[in-house]
């Protein structure tokens, strides 16, 4: 599992490098990582500091939109934000934040 | 129920007759709605704070409940012959081992004075033993006498037994208690200061928090006594304490003697020992917090405090805290309106000792607007819950509605700033101001467009519109000038909302990325959109989108306004009582007050902001005239001290200021609703497009699953 995580940062970078454009874009949808064998696949997102989201969805739950997944990816930006502005918050520590967990979650039961 | 075990009491079947009165016992246990978890934070109260804090109150003030418990031990007294001294000394300690419904007195408590008292632990068993209490299991109050008296016995070198508490005894000593003729006479700062750090501190163990209490006072007393005296004595007399203390003093009273019945036999000194280190170095730490704090209001807070707490609510702000928050508010960020850092916030409270993560959750409650930076009512709010946390309460999971920034507002006079601004909040979360925090503009910015999402929109609209009856109805001039800012904002939100929803299209989208300055930029985008987007319109949407804007964005960003200008704030202000004073019944000052506003905060806005500010100086022009006008008008209003501005006028332009209220909000409903039909039409379009689009993708699904079968294989 965790291999596939490598692989899809590795292929996140890889889209970063070479963009030239504006920080790349927002909405980066990667459906192109679909195993064969796993069934699953892997959304990625890159804020303007470049800070990496990855969704991993079941294959299985294909009722999933696109749009779905970009509200997702909001809403996680969003309480990344909110997170990040507690001062007492060092960027790089887990993030310990209830509220920013429960976000989380809730997005997660949602979506089944 | 303390009158019949007062009866079956006393080791030689002596009556001791409990007369104190029940009201007396009410006082002294009346439970605030404090969160689970009371009993274990009970000995949070500083056992010695209460102590002083109580002997002073009777000694100084003589209040009822005091005059009780003073009655009380008068009957207590008669059987053991209590002069007055003891009689005061001792319901002073009795207060001090909070009594619980029972009138069974902590024992845990009792035997922190027992220790304190420094008298051997044989002789303290002995003492219990005679005294009745440890055949009873606890110690009622004739017990406590009795042991009180016993305890003198033993000072003094008499055996401890019953009769010896007929001998004309002094007073027991207790170490760490001040001696008696101190606790009257001397001044209360010092004293409830130096009880105050001992009190500060907040142990993480529920358990032995009356172990640690004990016997970190006891410790204090005995080793730094003297030391720890004078720190407090430093000119701010740790006002951080100060609020701790007479907070304290009134949870004691209030409480419901919470650990009822720890074993009396759990007198481990060797705990008490271990605790107390940890304790000791956790007092030193907060002796040292008191340096950082300021102006002292320390002195008055503690005896007003103490006098004054009426309320059980341990989350509700009373005046004094509030004035010292002020206080500290004031040392941190001159400037009343303004924002205190996020940075400096976390220096500031980072002093109070408290566990980074507990400070940070602090920090999640308390900073409502998202914004990383504190107003005076999110600094109120944090600090409050720091001076909770410290003395033992548990952070709660979400704010209390006492502590909500809506609230706070509502009780204090401060000038319109803070209010429209938490009012706003209160609103849109969401949607929070520009602040000047330059730095954060790029995470604003991101955030910005998620932040306005369609399911948020909906909430300010329904939370907006129950709103929106209420200002014709409120008729206190100064609620007025809250609700209008709520009023026109909650207006303003839903326009804003709506012209959010307008470009969904993909290219004014990413435009969208902007903060919290969230209105700026629907201003720019409603600027940009509408002829782009909406080719289609009605020409009242040309026209519309700058009044709407206009009345949206001055409220959202002059009311919502964080700046450190208080100008942008008091122009708002000062509009609204130009208006009120001007008797103009028409609609037109207010938009055009909002335009002045609008205009004015703009510029600041432009002073401040980068890109925010490219939609704003669209609407700037049209604005420019009807702003020039009000300009000097608002310039005259600002000097004008706002509070006295509403009672001014007399009643006439009350009624007329209703008319125009009237009319302003049937303006304002015109406008909703012309919004209501552009955003009806966009959102058919697209439906219309998300069918086509829906379309596409099945049929790319569909030719997906037909090449699937082939990859896999």
């Amino acid at each position: 599992m965790s291999a596939f995580l490598h692989t899809s940062l590795d292929v996140v970078e890889e889209k970063i490098s070479a963009v030239g454009k504006s920080l790349g874009d927002q909405r980066e949808l990667y459906l192109g990582l679909l195993y064969p064998t796993e069934d699953y696949k892997v959304y990625g997102y890159v804020t303007n500091s470049k800070v990496k989201f990855v969704i991993v969805v079941d294959s299985s739950n294909t009722s999933l939109r696109d749009n779905e997944i970009r509200s997702m990816f909001r809403k996680l930006h969003n309480s990344f934000t909110d997170v990040m502005c507690n001062p007492f918050h060092n960027p790089g520590d887990p993030i310990q934040s209830k509220a920013f967990d429960g976000i989380v979650s809730g997005m997660m039961v949602q979506t089944g | 129920m303390s009158l019949s075990r007062a009866a079956s009491l006393s080791p030689q079947g002596t009556l001791l007759s409990e007369v104190i009165p029940p009201s007396s016992w009410q006082k002294k246990q009346q439970n605030p709605p404090l969160p689970t978890g009371n009993r274990s934070r009970c000995p949070e109260q500083d056992v010695s704070i209460c102590l002083l804090v109580a002997l002073l109150q009777r000694i100084l003030h003589a209040p009822a409940p005091g005059m009780d418990q003073e009655s009380g031990a008068a009957s207590a007294g008669s059987f053991i012959s209590l002069n007055e001294h003891e009689q005061r000394y001792y319901s002073g300690l009795h207060s001090l081992c909070q009594a619980d419904t029972s009138g069974q007195l902590s024992s845990g408590k009792v035997a922190e004075l027992f220790k304190a008292s420094q008298l051997p632990p044989e002789a303290l068993h002995k003492v219990t033993e005679v005294c009745g209490a440890k055949r009873l299991g606890y110690f009622g109050t004739p017990q406590f006498y009795v042991a009180l008296k016993l305890l003198a016995a033993a000072q003094s070198g008499l055996p401890i037994h019953l009769e010896s508490v007929t001998a004309n005894l002094p007073l027991p000593r207790f170490l760490g208690l001040k001696n008696e003729p101190e606790m009257r006479y001397s001044a209360v700062p010092p004293s409830i200061d130096s009880q105050g750090a001992q009190g500060g501190t907040a142990p993480g163990s529920l358990s032995w928090t009356p172990a640690d209490r004990s016997a970190f006072r006891h410790l204090e007393a005995n080793a730094e006594k003297k030391e720890l005296w004078s720190p407090p004595r430093s000119p701010c007399g740790s006002p951080s304490r100060s609020p701790l203390t007479y907070r304290s003093y009134p949870y004691t009273k209030q409480r419901n003697g919470a650990d009822s019945q720890i074993a009396y036999e759990s007198k481990h000194s060797s705990q008490l020992e271990q605790h107390s280190s940890p304790s000791n170095y956790r007092t030193k730490a907060t002796v040292e917090h008191p340096a950082m704090a300021r102006a002292s209001s320390s002195e008055r807070l503690d005896q007003q405090g103490v006098v004054d707490y009426s309320d059980d609510d341990p989350w509700r702000i009373t005046e004094e805290q509030l004035e010292y928050y002020t206080n500290q508010f004031k040392s941190l960020q001159p400037d009343l309106g303004a924002l205190i850092l996020g940075a400096i916030a976390k220096n500031f409270f980072t002093k109070s000792k408290l566990p980074i993560p507990e400070l940070s959750h602090i920090w999640e409650l308390s900073d409502v607007d998202r914004d990383g930076a504190l107003t005076f009512s999110e600094f109120c709010t944090a600090f409050h819950l720091i001076v909770a946390r410290k003395n033992g309460y548990p952070l709660p999971e979400s704010l209390p509605p006492t502590l909500q920034p809506g609230f706070m507002q509502q009780e204090e006079d401060i000038p319109d700033t803070p209010e429209d601004r938490t009012i706003i909040e209160r609103l849109q979360p969401s949607l929070a101001t520009t602040k000047q925090d330059l730095k954060e503009e790029s995470c604003k910015q991101d955030v910005g467009v998620k932040r306005v999402t369609t399911s948020q929109e909906k909430q300010t609209l329904q939370r907006a519109f129950p709103e929106r009856p209420e200002p014709p109805h409120d008729l206190d001039p100064q609620m007025r000038t809250k609700t209008r800012p709520r009023s026109y904002s909650s207006t303003s939100f839903e326009d804003a909302m709506k012209k959010a929803e307008e470009p969904p299209t993909p290219p004014p989208r990413p435009q969208k990325t902007h903060s919290r300055a969230s209105s700026l930029d629907l201003n720019k985008l409603f600027q940009q959109g509408a002829p782009g987007v909406k080719g289609g319109w009605l020409p009242p949407p040309p026209a519309l989108p700058p009044r709407p804007t206009t009345s949206q964005v001055p409220h959202f960003i002059s009311v919502s306004e964080k700046t450190p200008q208080n100008k942008v704030q008091q122009p708002n202000f000062a509009d609204f009582s130009h208006f009120r004073e001007e008797e103009e019944s028409s609609v037109k000052p207010e938009e055009q007050g909002l335009r002045s506003r609008f205009g004015r905060s703009t510029e600041d806005l432009t002073n401040a902001s980068k890109q925010d500010m490219i939609g704003v100086s669209h609407s700037q022009a049209p604005q420019k005239p009807v702003r020039r006008k009000y300009h000097p008008e608002s310039q005259n209003l600002e000097a004008v001290p706002p509070p006295a501005m509403p009672f001014a006028p007399p009643a006439k332009p009350a009624q007329k200021l209703l008319s125009g209220q009237k009319r302003g909000i049937q303006m304002a409903i015109r406008k909703n609703k012309e919004t209501n039909a552009v955003l009806t039409r966009l959102n058919s379009e697209l439906q219309q497009q998300l069918k086509v689009v829906h379309q596409e993708r099945v049929t790319l699904e569909s030719q997906l699953e037909l090449l699937r079968p082939v990859a896999s294989t």
